[in-house]
């Protein structure tokens, strides 16, 4: 399916801007269309769950009913994980009895019949008609770039609700980037949580969240952390100053590790500039990884045919050699033949 | 885990505690205390009671000790405990029913979630979606953390990814009424 009701979330036109340009971006050209579902509200995220857990059934399904309405037969695609893990809790909720779905109604004073499916947007990639609409449209192969993928946690927890990918080993967004030449590196902390709103609430507790997940990356070779959802983003892009400040404070070495959507990456893989798919506003720089890969390809293709060269400079050397030694040994040989009959 | 005397804890400590775990839909007894949620919890350094002994003293009837615990408030809602748990004991639903029956009870044991949260659906009441300029700000100056993430403010307002425009839902009208309706639905099925 390439055609979706789109569930922007709060994040969309302001922390998440990149994610919706290079979604956009990515969208046009691959002829994914998404439609925003009219009069959209807040999905309540975890601030609504720990608040009343009807209040985390009936925010999302106000915007459910809403695209069920004005968007029949779309599902619903949420590109930040923590709308996709409150809308489709709303869903799983509604579609588990005709008693649940009754309340939902009477909470949300509305028609709703939980028709449409709630998907992240990465699932929405992951799809056949996408990825092979996808991999038509490269023309940049990202070889050069070392990628950990982190999905965070509420793409794939809790698993009975989320119904994606393995909730352990998520493999989808690593197979999205091997799709446009990027290398995956394995690494730990695929679904780590990224401390969501408590690195605001509780920083100092949280923000060692954030420090091992890029230790991990940095310890397992990537060049750089690709995420799918705006807060996980935020979170580690925004903060990675902050966190490099007290690790020089305390001697240990910063790091240097930009943060991408993936769907930034697919749009340098199909020759987007930085700044067509929102790389030009991350926190920490991230224009110059891409380019800087390339050059070290380059550079390495050049030592790697410089080396050959000099191999096979020294295998005819050696066969020169050898040549010469059998010739010696030949001519030595007539010579003991030439004695040996007089 | 510390030394507790079990003779303080009364009959309706022990069905407040069961009332907790059947809303949170788990039943206490299916934990055998293996220490897995806790093992995965990357939180955990900073809770005062572990994910393990949350559960534990809710076994045992400690309300007190429970609503008095900063741990379901410093819990981010990851639920790499619930997924991780062999009993299929959904910790992280748990870790929920005890920070709303804490507030309830008139706790908060953690202030700076409970403001972020309450700060947040009030945001949300006002105006159908989250403003996160807006959210940010008010949680600085009743949290009294008045200049936490002031740098980061000027510079999402240099990349233009903030601004002071309020954004507003159409029908916030109607949010507002839902959420009043959903919080007074809950109120009523106590």
């Amino acid at each position: 399916m390439m055609k979706y009701a789109n569930f922007p979330g709060c994040s969309a036109e302001t922390t998440g801007k990149s994610f919706t340009v290079s979604t956009k971006y990515v969208s046009e050209r691959i002829g994914f269309e998404l439609v925003d579902i009219p009069d959209w509200n807040c999905c309540g995220t975890s601030a609504a769950s720990l608040t009343s857990p009807e209040l985390a059934i009936a925010l999302p399904a106000r915007s459910l009913a809403i695209a069920e309405r004005e968007l029949p037969g779309l599902d619903v695609v949420a590109a930040c994980a923590g709308c996709f893990r409150s809308l489709k809790t709303s869903l799983a909720f509604a579609r588990e009895s005709d008693e649940n779905l009754e309340h939902v109604r009477e909470l949300i004073d509305m028609p709703y019949n939980a028709e449409a499916n709630v998907v992240s947007l990465l699932e929405a990639f992951v799809s056949d008609d996408v990825r092979s609409s996808i991999a038509e449209h490269v023309t940049r192969e990202l070889r050069c770039l070392k990628v950990a993928c982190y999905y965070g946690c509420a793409m794939v927890r809790p698993a009975e609700v989320c119904d994606f990918d393995d909730v352990e080993d998520p493999r989808s967004m690593d197979e999205l980037m091997e799709l446009i030449g990027a290398e995956p590196v394995d690494w730990a902390f695929k679904t780590e949580c990224c401390g969501a709103a408590q690195q605001m609430a509780i920083p100092k507790q949280a923000r060692p969240m954030i420090e091992r997940i890029f230790e991990n990356a940095a310890a397992n070779g990537a060049d750089c952390i690709v995420t799918s959802c705006p807060l996980c983003m935020l979170n580690l892009d925004m903060r990675e100053a902050e966190i490099n400040r007290a690790r020089i404070a305390e001697g240990k070495k910063p790091f240097d590790i930009p943060c991408y959507y993936f769907t930034e990456l697919i749009g340098l893989s199909f020759g987007a500039e930085p700044a067509e798919v929102g790389i030009d506003i991350h926190f920490h720089p991230a224009e110059m990884l891409l380019l800087r890969r390339e050059l070290d390809a380059l550079e390495a293709q050049e030592a790697d045919l410089a080396a050959q060269a000099e191999e096979r400079r020294k295998k005819a050397e050696i066969a020169a050699r050898i040549a010469q030694k059998k010739a010696e040994k030949a001519k030595k040989a007539a010579e003991s033949e030439k004695e040996a009959k007089r | 885990m510390r030394a507790l005397d079990l003779s303080g804890i009364s009959e309706a400590d022990i069905r407040a505690c069961k009332e907790i775990a059947t809303e949170a839909g788990v039943d206490l007894k299916d934990c055998y205390q293996c220490g897995k949620c806790t093992a995965g919890c990357p939180l955990a350094e900073g809770m005062d009671l572990m994910p393990r002994e949350v559960i534990r003293f809710l076994q045992l009837g400690a309300l007190d000790v429970v609503l008095d615990a900063k741990t379901p408030w410093i819990c981010a809602q990851c639920a790499v405990c619930s997924s991780r748990c062999p009993q299929n004991v959904d910790i992280c639903s748990t870790m929920r029913a005890v920070r709303i029956a804490a507030k309830r009870a008139g706790k908060r044991p953690v202030p700076e979630a409970d403001i972020f949260d309450d700060e947040f659906i009030a945001n949300v009441r006002a105006h159908g979606v989250s403003n996160e300029q807006y959210l940010a700000a008010m949680y600085n100056l009743k949290s009294g953390h008045f200049t936490q993430d002031m740098g980061n403010a000027t510079r999402m307002l240099k990349r233009r990814m903030v601004g002071v425009a309020i954004h507003n839902t159409k029908g916030r009208a109607e949010v507002a009424a839902l959420i009043d309706r959903a919080l007074g639905a809950d109120e009523g099925g106590e």
